[in-house]
């Protein structure tokens, strides 16, 4: 592993308050073109260290080294000009304004409008359900349709960087697996890095190439995705199946 | 018959202005979720400063101007200055703050004025043209009428067809996502800001001439029935404002031609009260908030 | 009456109070919230009633307006500090009880009835129409919140003032009406100063009100009282009937923002609309802001505020020497300005007001005690 192939260094991170912070002293690797899962139960960190990345919580100690620079104090609306691109929680659809409205704020931020307009067609293309569903507002979306909103509104700003947290809950299988392909298809293709937050691990660990393991605040392990899926002990250990 | 069709145009005149200032109230609602108590006392100020322009100047268009421009400075300056640093956790403390920048600014004004009435021109003749023998409008009205229509297109185009008017509209209802997509949202906050305080502006423009005159508390009045019509609409809505500011405008006129014009502060109190309790929502409103 | 009412320090009060102390009078006056109320408040009128007798016409011309103040921004305190509930309507309930006593009071001197049984009656009859005011205000309250109840008593202080117009056989519009004060009771012998007599009947309401309105705090009522503000659906759970509750607490603000009107009249021998405006309101929300929400003794510093701060602009204005313009000018509005200005830094900075800053204080010497 070069330090050119790494995308994202994070060393220490400390975030939260009190004696008991939620997220302690993390240590974090993710090599540029691979998923990266990161896995665990609920309350283990994994949402805050998303949002502790893309500066939406305050780290109180440790660092982030992004594209070989380190994020401190850069603004969260800075971030994705940077190429970070983050689907939140719950993906964030702007409920009152329309697919089209949506997508479109994925790119207002861009110089380059041309390209920006063709990142948009080209959305529109990798997602039919959208194209059809232009002029409707956010919140008459079914759950998939919004998360191909989340994921396309991402895309639009051409990320480097894909922060996804929880792209398959409240999902139908089949639409879970449509989007995992989706995003190895985008690895593949366009050398995409994700970052995924996943509690359903099966999905997470069908595309993943690397894996962690956050328990209470802490990686509890870091490994190759294929050791995690097929090692039964070490499954056994972390995930408890 | 003929006073009840005058009493209706100029409730209509009347009723464009208090659109337009409850048009204000709404923009600030819907970006920051802050009634501005302050709306009155900035909109105020930025007229003092269209009048000294065109005291200096001699030209009414040069005062008009500036006093657009001032309601924009004050609207941001507000923002940057004092209630961006205001806890929100409670709603009581924005309206508070609030009240603390209307004692200070009237104050201000007060001092460099004068607390007395100052005379205030109009471009136009107020008086009424008459068609037949029934006195209409005033060739000012159409000017308001024009005026206020004029801001309403501006703002509908500016929010639906313009990319500012769609990060605003994001910044509003989802500011940590907006964020997320490169969205200035504290920018798009302080220009929300700024704009209402200069449609505000506008409406003090168009309403102190056809009062009594320029005075720090020229638009105590004039805020509550705003805040009224801002109600009728349900306060999230601006094409309920619109319609709220000339129903209040029609209402009060007629109560204050019919009854009396000192009765039209208890005619705004009864009807604040009553839409409140008949139609808690709002006559426009999707949502119920008025309990949040 | 200095009790902060933090539910930490009431149920430390309370656990301390029951088993350990031997009886005797401190532990009497530990367990009976009343009865240390009552001994403050004796403790408190013997000290003014002293000071009455030291100071000057002017001061204790002051320090009843102090007192009718007080009257007013303790019951504001109950209503936004302890309830959560906005009024900005505050001047105008003191309007109404002004009103009522001046009308009471004329209207008994045309009667030709005198004696010691007026001025309690007209005051009592003030606190009674404002708290039927302050009822039919609270019921429409009750279904409102935050901005929404604020936008009403706003119009409620614009539209009370104008009603003086509207009514002005009875109100005598603008310049309003003056107040049959009868002088200060003979027995108090013939020069008595009427400043000091004034003081009296002020300070008397004030403590009266001070001590209702600190029992009714620490009673179950007051925790309702604090348990809407703090989580209306928590309370409901509770048992709490939120609504009631809450016109309660306006009813109570608002007789004891009619006592401050009515003395506030009697002070002034004369009342009218400009004494009662939307500019008044916002001084008595200003106050128990600055002075501090968290207690009733924020109540005091607010209301000595009120008399205070014009009084130390208008000193200050003078000591440079400005044309009479703009002397006059400034006098009339610095203090707004200074006012506002105050607010803003104080909602800024120090939420807690003076009292919560005195409260910091006191509390950072005493963890710095045992250390030494």
């Amino acid at each position: 592993m070069t330090a050119d192939d790494v995308i994202l260094q994070v060393k220490g991170l400390t975030a939260g308050y009190g004696a008991a912070p939620v997220l302690q002293e993390v240590d974090l690797t993710v090599r540029a073109g691979t998923i990266a899962a990161v896995l665990g139960a609920n309350g283990a960190g994994k949402t805050t260290l998303l949002r502790t990345l893309s500066g939406l919580v305050r780290p109180s100690g440790g660092e982030i080294v992004y594209g070989g620079q380190p994020l401190r104090d850069v603004p969260v609306e800075q971030l994705v000009r940077r190429g970070m691109a983050h689907v939140p929680e719950g993906r964030g659809v702007v409920a009152e304004l329309t697919v089209d409205e949506n997508l479109r704020l994925g790119g207002l931020w861009r110089r380059d409008r041309e390209d920006a307009a063709k990142a948009l067609t080209e959305v529109y293309e990798l997602f039919e359900p959208l194209a059809q569903r232009r002029r409707s507002a956010g919140h008459q979306l079914s759950g998939g349709e919004r998360q191909m909103l989340a994921l396309g509104r991402a895309l639009v700003a051409r990320p480097k960087l894909l922060l996804l947290d929880e792209p398959s809950l409240g999902l139908a299988p089949r639409v879970i697996a449509q989007i995992m392909a989706l995003l190895r298809q985008l690895r593949d293709t366009t050398g995409l890095t994700v970052l995924l937050v996943e509690q359903n691990v099966r999905s997470a660990l069908s595309v993943a190439d690397e894996a962690v393991v956050m328990s209470l605040g802490r990686i509890v392990t870091a490994t190759s995705a294929d050791r995690l899926r097929d090692d039964e002990e070490l499954r056994h250990a972390y995930l408890g199946f | 018959m003929d006073r009840f069709v005058f009493l209706t145009f100029d409730g209509l005149s009347k009723g464009a202005v208090l659109a337009a200032f409850a048009l204000a109230l709404v923009l600030i609602w819907r970006a920051a979720r802050i009634v501005n108590f302050a709306q009155g006392a900035m909109a105020v100020a930025a007229a003092y400063a269209g009048y000294s322009v065109t005291t200096a100047t001699g030209s009414y268009w040069l005062g008009f101007g500036a006093a657009l421009v001032g309601g924009l400075l004050i609207g941001m300056l507000v923002e940057r200055a004092v209630m961006r640093f205001v806890d929100h956790s409670s709603p009581l403390s924005e309206v508070i703050v609030a009240l603390g920048l209307v004692l200070v600014m009237q104050a201000v004004l007060g001092m460099i004025y004068g607390n007395e009435f100052l005379p205030a021109g109009t471009p136009f003749s107020r008086t009424a043209l008459s068609v037949g023998d029934v006195p209409l409008l005033s060739r000012y009205d159409l000017f308001v009428f024009g005026a206020v229509l004029l801001v309403l297109l501006g703002l509908a185009l500016l929010f639906t067809r313009t990319s500012v008017g769609l990060r605003m509209r994001a910044s509003a209802f989802a500011p940590e996502v907006s964020r997320l997509l490169g969205v200035n949202v504290g920018g798009m906050l302080t220009l929300g800001w700024a704009l209402a305080s200069a449609v505000g502006a506008l409406a003090a423009m168009l309403v102190i001439p056809t009062e009594l005159g320029l005075h720090p508390h020229a638009m105590d009045l004039v805020f509550v029935s705003a805040f009224t019509a801002a109600v009728v609409g349900g306060l999230d809505s601006p094409p309920g404002a619109v319609v709220g500011g000339l129903a209040v405008g029609l209402i009060l006129s007629y109560v204050s031609g019919y009854l009396g014009s000192d009765v039209t502060p208890m005619a705004v109190l009864v009807l604040l009260l009553a839409v409140l309790l008949v139609r808690p929502g709002g006559l426009f409103s999707s949502t119920v908030a008025r309990q949040a | 009456m200095s009790e902060t009412v933090t539910p930490a320090r009431e149920t430390g009060t309370n656990e301390a109070a029951v088993p350990r102390r031997a009886p005797g009078l401190p532990g009497l006056l530990n367990r009976s919230t009343l009865l240390r109320h009552l001994v403050l408040a004796v403790l408190a009128g013997v000290v003014l009633f002293l000071l009455t007798q030291q100071l000057d016409p002017f001061r204790n011309f002051q320090l009843a307006t102090v007192a009718a103040y007080l009257c007013a921004t303790a019951g504001l305190t109950l209503l936004v500090g302890m309830n959560g509930q906005l009024s900005l309507g505050h001047g105008a309930l003191m309007a109404v009880g002004a009103y009522t006593v001046a009308l009471t009071q004329n209207a008994l001197a045309d009667r030709g009835i005198t004696g010691n049984q007026v001025l309690p009656l007209s005051l009592a009859l003030g606190v009674l129409v404002t708290m039927a005011a302050g009822a039919v205000i609270g019921l429409a309250a009750a279904r409102l919140r935050g901005p929404y109840l604020a936008g009403v008593t706003l119009a409620v202080a614009v539209a009370v003032p104008a009603a003086t117009v509207t009514f002005d056989e009875v109100f005598n519009s603008e310049q309003g009406l003056s107040v049959a004060v009868e002088p200060p009771p003979l027995s108090l012998g013939l020069y008595f100063p009427n400043e000091r007599w004034q003081a009296w009947v002020a300070l008397t309401g004030a403590l009266l009100t001070m001590l209702l309105l600190a029992n009714l705090v620490r009673s179950r009522v007051g925790r309702n009282l604090r348990a809407v503000r703090d989580d209306e659906v928590a309370a409901r759970l509770a048992g709490i009937h939120v609504g009631r509750t809450q016109v309660l607490a306006f009813v109570v603000s608002a007789a004891s923002a009619g006592l401050g009107g009515g003395l506030l009249a009697l002070l002034a021998q004369s009342v009218s609309p400009g004494a009662f405006s939307l500019t008044l309101s916002l001084f008595l929300l200003m106050a128990v802001v600055i002075g501090g929400l968290g207690s009733l003794s924020g109540a005091v510093w607010g209301a000595i505020l009120l008399v205070a701060l014009p009084d130390l602009t208008h000193d200050s204005a003078q000591l440079v020497s400005l044309p009479p313009a703009v002397a006059q000018r400034l006098e009339g509005n610095l203090p707004l300005a200074v006012f506002g200005l105050t607010l803003i830094v104080v909602m800024i900075a120090a939420p807690g007001g003076v009292q919560g800053l005195l409260r910091r204080i006191g509390a950072r010497a005493r963890r710095r005690a045992p250390a030494r």
